[in-house]
């Protein structure tokens, strides 16, 4: 019997465009975040908001997707900025293929952020690269404080956790510190940001974390200008 | 349920590896799934089966190996395995750890036998 020594990535092919699209919105200085939770956590209305307190002009865009109904797109154009639904129909997350695919409506030397909603699901995005800078992660207070326990991979290679609904914690029997632990227990690094996307706290700091990040792709493309475009 | 496209690809990989290899048959494909790959071992296998069932790699074998957490110490180097979410260095103490391993979904090897 012949052993044949593969050393390579299963999902190789999806691997590749994500490369591929990381490497175009590099070339763009485009920040592009890819954010993750389980279904109702507030992904939408936490877009919303960011949407709405962007002036107009800004050259940000956002691709939200669902296994059906384009319900989402139509609440986040109400802001008045490009986005596209990306009905999966069927599928539990999006892939590469996906992102690429539609952004071929769109030029991207008009952005600088593409925000891109995933299919609420905690565990299957995790295994697709669409390319991101970063993934975020959005855990709603109405949830368990054990999710990062029971959902490592996507507390693990999310950059930021973005803890929602706090306005409902007198009302619920979420403990957020603990919430906080478990989190760092699976990914010390994490960055924690605690919102209520309905009084409007802690969104000044989301935004700060997405302006640092923004201001960061600008300078990496000061500093390695595209080659082409 | 994504484990259904995992064995997907990982049936294209065999498939495109056993072209390079006219006349020979692929016994085994062996898959590194990481324990922090997000992906579920017994969902994996039973997709693959499903989707091999009634073709030519209906007998095919798909071995699944674990891939453990590693964390590598920033302070003396060591390489450790994470034991219930201990990031702690076992060897010299230091909090300050970075990841080493663990996210992979990787095809590991074929084993084929040549004409």
């Amino acid at each position: 019997m012949n052993r044949v020594p593969l050393e390579k990535k299963v999902l190789s092919e999806n691997d590749r465009i994500a490369g591929e699209l990381r490497e175009r919105f590099r070339e763009h200085g485009i920040l592009c975040l890819n954010l993750i939770s389980s279904p109702g956590a507030g992904k939408t209305l936490l877009l919303e908001r960011t949407l709405e307190s962007f002036a107009p002009g800004t050259r940000v865009a956002v691709l939200t997707g669902d296994i059906q109904t384009d319900n989402d797109a139509r609440r986040l154009a109400r802001a008045g900025f490009p986005v596209q639904q990306i009905t999966t129909g069927g599928a539990c997350h999006l892939d590469a293929r996906m992102i690429e695919r539609a952004l071929a409506e769109w030029r991207l030397e008009d952005l600088d952020l593409l925000l891109i909603e995933n299919v609420g699901n905690l565990v299957c995005p995790a295994s697709y690269d669409l390319g991101e800078a970063a993934k975020i992660v959005v855990l709603s207070v109405t949830e368990g404080e054990d999710k990062p326990l029971k959902y490592p991979s996507i507390f693990f290679k999310s950059a930021v956790l973005v803890l929602n609904k706090i306005d409902l914690l007198p009302y619920v029997p979420f403990r957020i510190q603990e919430a906080r632990e478990n989190a760092r227990r699976v990914h010390p690094e994490m960055e924690i940001i605690e919102v209520s996307c309905i009084t409007g706290e802690g969104l000044d700091v989301w935004r700060q974390w997405l302006e640092a990040r923004q201001e960061a792709a600008r300078a990496e493309l000061r500093e390695a200008p595209a080659v082409s475009s | 349920m994504h484990e259904l496209g995992i064995a997907n690809s990982v049936l294209e990989a065999v498939q495109t590896e056993a072209a390079r290899h006219p006349g020979a048959v692929v016994r085994k494909v062996a898959v590194t799934v990481g324990e922090l790959a997000g992906v579920d071992p017994d969902a994996l296998a039973f997709s693959f089966e499903a989707l091999t069932t009634g073709t030519e790699w209906q007998h095919l074998v798909l071995e699944i190996q674990t891939g453990p957490r590693v964390q590598r110490c920033s302070a003396c180097g060591l390489n450790f395995r994470v034991i219930d979410y201990q990031f702690a260095c076992p060897e010299c103490g230091a909090s300050q750890t970075e990841s080493a391993g663990g996210d992979e979904l990787e095809l590991a090897y074929l084993e084929m036998e040549e004409p």
